[in-house]
């Protein structure tokens, strides 16, 4: 038993002997729980996830000999956890509307039985590994649990129970271990979430991570398994996009973390998410959803930690198979956190005050996104998202550099955009997507083989539509010839008819890939007509006041992604609109050439 | 321990004060020192360890002398006695009383750092707050539970849109405003302060208004602690007493920029323009404590004001304020020389939870797209107007003229407005469609064919 030495806003120098770095601490009267995380002679440095007012010199302190671990078992979904993983609905009903500080209460409730149904490939006298699939329980409608096997255990199993209701304190079997010793086995277990957990090999990613959302899925996508970051300055829309993809994206479980940010923000998502179906399942969004929740006002060693919280939780499910996809909101504020614990022990800054091992922990939190397969040889994934709060929209600043070099695709929200309510404000010239031929691959075979060209060609068309704008700030519209004012034109259709998405919409919150493309293919379809007349020598002008232009950026929000042959009808009657203007202006017997 | 007196201090300086030789003191206790001339200060222990103990002193160090210096360890967090009775009082940042009425007296004393209130025990804001004022209930609405800061700069009439706020808010359907007011000033000038209080007296709401003043000749050190004062005072308003409680804060870059005079004394390493790594988290501590509880009937609206360092809203005062609050009300001071009131620059000003408390079943279908469309035509129109600057508005097409036309009156008459004009918000949307009907129909893509059909009027392309 040590005791405490000296107390520093969340950190305490403690005389605790024989401790090492990581574990888990318990001090004071009122058991407030941390972790050490420096040691010097019988002296050692810990910093407490709970505020430390109060605490004196002279009190208690004890190691508990483990390091921060989450429970890993059924009762995870739907959950809404604090940065250390403590059930916040059970702490609400244990103390109250506000967090009252060392109230212990476990992870995943004690109290339920859940229907265990063994896996029959398991035998008693078989051999067990790490990772092995005991049985399942069906947590929610449109989620199986897989009980695993904790990935150290390595022996024979000496007995498996038979399919029946157990707790989660219950044995549901026995483990003889290489070394003799005899281990109980339950439908939960305990990993420390600083430790990646293992599986057996890396995976190629292969298939897109489809989001519902435009200008993602069709100009800058995620593989499943990927690394993303959405870097913005404040305003830019940032939490909103995380909310839609948390919303509509095809994975399996989404794991949602509110890292040092609004509580009302996490208030939306738990009171919003029962009530929104799966685009994909139809089941409430809520049943493959599980919240860690940090909000900004809470402790923040709590929040350093609540990140890599998520992230275990996150492999626990890819292990069994799934594919998950973990938001963090935000990893700026992951950062700062860092930042000031290393500020309060006097680490020496280099950029920003950050401490010099930034990137590092950076690149290693992103490096535990993939698709893998697990030991049990399935497959699974883990997509990352992490959200980047750059100071003053400063890109430049150390976060957003080191993530920019971390991460696969780039999806740069513009405050700009943002300004003029186009949402969501992804800026397409800073954004990027390393995965576009492997996602290109998926989207000939599933919805188009004409994908990569019309995106390339909708991506040249907006590239040449931003230097033409620079002209017209400089000189005016008339300046341009015809053929660049319709390109002009035409881009701005591309960016209200299919860049810019209503969340709040009902019918353009979410497209499917094929309402995705078949937009695309339509305005591009509007572009090449109109082009044609150009060159015939049509003026661009009579072309802008066409009614048809003003239709076309209403289509997504007036055809769902169920109703596509409608959408469909519209674009196969796009010549016929044009047809009038065709015979005025191909009629001469000469075809003029279009003056450029 | 409470009742002994230490004559420890080994130094001062700039509000803090080290005490030797005081085992076993509570961090974040409270702390009472009485100086040579019996005068007694306050303060609070940051830092407790067995061989140094460190002060922070709230009246400051000035003409203290360490050698006749008493300290007593009061054992327990700064509190503030609570009542109904606060109602009407003036506070100073500490919460003693500056109205020369007597302290107030309750056993009901709270620590004003309050403890975090639970996420999942949060109720959404969706209860639209009618200011009465065009650019913000139109297109950055306000709701119940919000926190929606001013950001502002020197000179412009922050204070002003923000005692028209407080005087005109309500609810839908109701009459009158049935807010109790907490106000608090920290670092703000007297004239800024009395400009407040008779704002409050004018519309006879001082009775439902509680004071907590600090104003820019006081202690620094209290500044930290007035916000904490009257959020503490606050959350008992709402959520003991189930008032609805309108929060306004002035000057929170005062408050920043003494956090940052004692992080520098305490030698904490800087993180942006000499600001603790800590601020955004200290800020959280504040903001965080508005919103509204479930099964409470009470909430906390805020309505922080923040005075932008040279108009910079990337500044880290503005900035980590924005990534906390629900959204900004942008001051501007072009259009304030132009003599528009209230100069909101609509453009980079936001509310987020604007969605979920309009439309349908809070204000009108149409709203909206309504502010969407105000918000891209406007847009669109800076641009034409930009243009205009440069190659000259006689160069311009017809529909570009037209733009421009509706860019001026949009300043003029949605966003400009009297001080003591108190709009509906369906004057608000209808004034919006009177202006948006200077546009063609087609130029209008965010509202839907039907509003088109409904509330345009006329005006063909």
């Amino acid at each position: 038993m040590g005791k405490i030495l000296e107390i520093n806003g969340p950190l305490v120098k403690l005389e605790l002997p024989q401790t090492v770095i990581g574990e888990q601490i318990r001090v004071g009267r009122q058991g407030l729980v941390g972790e050490v995380i420096g040691r010097d002679g019988d002296t050692a440095l810990a910093q407490l996830y709970e505020d430390t007012a109060g605490l004196r010199p002279g009190e208690t302190a004890e190691g508990l000999g483990w390091p921060l671990s989450v429970e890993l078992g059924p009762g995870l979904l739907g959950a809404i956890f604090d940065g250390v993983q403590r059930p916040l609905l059970a702490m609400r009903a244990r103390s109250g509307d506000r967090i009252a500080r060392g109230v212990a209460v476990p992870a995943l409730p004690r109290d339920k039985a859940w229907h265990f149904v063994p896996d029959p490939a398991r035998q008693a006298g078989g051999s067990l590994a790490g990772g092995d699939v005991l049985g399942t329980v069906q947590e929610t409608e449109s989620i199986r649990h897989r009980i695993l096997t904790p990935p150290l255990i390595q022996g024979e199993l000496l007995e498996l129970a038979p399919e029946g209701d157990y707790t989660l304190d219950e044995a549901i079997g026995r483990v003889k271990l290489a070394d003799g010793h005899i281990e109980k086995l339950q439908l939960f277990h305990r990993w420390p979430v600083r430790t990646p957990r293992p599986f057996r090999q890396r995976d190629h990613a292969v298939a897109p991570l489809i989001t519902g959302q435009r200008i993602l899925d069709t100009f800058y996508p995620l593989l499943k398994g990927g690394k993303a970051a959405i870097p913005g300055p404040f305003g830019a829309g940032k939490t909103m996009l995380q909310q839609q993809i948390a919303r509509w994206c095809n994975a399996e479980i989404v794991i949602y973390v509110g890292c040092g940010e609004r509580g009302n923000e996490l208030t939306d998502v738990l009171e919003s998410m029962p009530e929104l179906k799966d685009p994909h399942s139809g089941r409430p969004l809520m049943e493959r959803t599980l919240l860690v929740a940090n909000t900004s006002n809470m402790p923040v060693v709590a929040r350093e930690a609540s990140i890599y919280v998520g992230i275990t939780l996150a492999e626990y499910f890819r292990d069994q198979g799934y594919d998950v996809v973990m938001v963090a909101d935000s990893t700026s504020r992951w950062a700062e956190a860092l930042r000031e614990v290393a500020g309060r022990l006097g680490q020496m800054p280099v950029e920003e005050g950050y401490p010099a091992y930034l990137g590092s922990r950076l690149a290693a939190f992103y490096e535990r996104a993939g698709r893998v397969e697990t030991l049990a040889g399935d497959h699974g994934s883990v997509t990352l998202i992490g959200a980047v709060s750059p100071p003053g929209g400063d890109f430049s600043e150390p976060v957003t550099s080191h993530t920019k070099e971390i991460i696969q695709t780039f999806w740069a929200l513009s405050k700009e955009l943002a300004d003029a309510r186009h949402y969501p404000a992804v800026d397409w010239l800073e954004s990027f997507s390393g995965y576009v031929s492997s996602a290109a691959k998926w989207w000939a075979q599933h919805v188009d083989p004409n994908w990569e060209s019309a995106r390339a060609e909708a991506l040249d068309l907006l590239a040449a539509s931003e230097e033409l704008q620079r002209i017209v700030n400089l000189v005016g519209v008339e300046a341009l010839s015809s053929e660049q004012r319709w390109t002009l034109e035409a881009a701005g259709l591309i960016k209200e008819g299919l860049l810019q998405q209503s969340a709040i919409d009902e019918v353009d919150s979410f497209a499917s890939p094929e309402k995705q493309f078949a937009l695309l293919a339509a305005l591009l379809e509007i572009y090449r007509q109109g082009m044609k007349l150009v060159k015939l020598g049509a003026p661009a002008r009579r072309l802008i006041q066409m009614p048809l232009l003003a239709q076309a950026r209403r289509w997504k929000s007036q055809h769902s992604s169920d109703d596509i042959a409608a959408l469909k009808a519209k674009i196969a009657a796009i010549p016929a609109a044009f047809e009038p203007l065709l015979q005025e202006y191909a009629a001469p017997s000469t075809p003029r050439e279009a003056s450029s | 321990m409470k009742n002994i007196e230490f004559r420890t201090a080994s130094s001062a300086q700039g509000g803090l004060v080290v005490m030797a030789g005081v085992p076993g003191v509570a961090a974040g206790s409270r702390v009472q020192l009485r100086d040579h001339a019996g005068r007694v200060r306050s303060g609070l222990v940051i830092r407790s360890a067995d061989d140094a103990v460190l002060v922070e002193v709230f009246e400051g160090t000035d003409e203290l002398d360490l050698e006749r210096t008493w300290v007593r360890f009061l054992d327990e967090p700064f509190k503030l006695p609570l009542s109904r009775d606060i109602l009407g009082r003036v506070f100073n940042g500490a919460g003693l009383p500056r109205d020369g009425r007597p302290p107030v007296i309750s056993a009901d004393r709270r620590d004003v750092n309050g403890e975090p209130l639970n996420p999942a025990a949060r109720a959404y804001p969706r209860e639209f707050i009618q200011t009465g004022i065009s650019a913000i209930d139109g297109m950055n609405s306000l709701t119940r539970g919000q926190k929606l800061p001013i950001f502002s700069g020197g000179g412009l009439p922050h204070n002003r849109v923000a005692a028209q706020i407080v005087r005109q808010a309500k609810l839908l359907g109701e009459e009158a405003a049935e807010f109790v007011v907490v106000f608090a000033a920290f670092g703000a000038s007297h004239a800024d302060a009395r400009f407040f209080q008779e704002s409050f007296e004018e519309s006879g709401v001082l009775n439902k208004v509680v004071m907590f003043l600090n104003l820019a000749d006081e202690p620094v050190i209290e500044r930290l602690l007035t916000p904490r004062a009257a959020l503490t005072a606050a959350e008992y308003l709402a959520f003991d007493l189930d008032y609805h409680v309108l929060v306004v804060m002035t000057d929170m870059t005062a408050y920043a920029e003494a956090l940052r005079e004692v992080a520098v004394l305490r030698g904490d390493v800087p993180a942006r323009k000499g600001y603790p790594g800590y601020l955004y988290s200290d800020l959280a501590e504040i903001y965080e404590r508005a919103g509204r509880i479930k099964n409470r009937r009470g909430s906390i609206t805020m309505i922080p004001v923040l005075s932008m360092p040279s108009d910079d809203i990337t500044h880290p005062i503005p900035d980590l304020s924005g990534y906390i609050t629900e959204g900004q009300i942008v001051l501007g001071r072009e259009l304030s020389n132009q003599g528009v009131y209230p100069p909101v620059t609509v453009l980079p000003s936001l509310s987020r939870l604007m969605k979920d408390g309009i439309g349908k079943h809070f204000t009108r279908e149409d709203h909206p797209h309504v502010a969407s469309q105000l918000f891209a035509s406007y847009a669109k129109a800076l641009e034409v107007r930009g243009l205009a600057a440069i190659i000259g508005a006689e160069e311009l097409s017809d529909a570009d003229r037209r733009t421009l036309a509706f860019a001026d009156a949009f300043e003029c008459r949605f966003i400009g407005q009297g001080e003591d004009e108190d709009r509906s918000i369906h004057e608000t949307l209808n004034l919006a469609w009177e202006l948006l009907s200077m546009l063609p129909p087609d130029a209008l893509t965010r509202v839907s064919e039907e509003e088109l059909a409904k509330y345009h009027k006329g005006g063909e392309a």
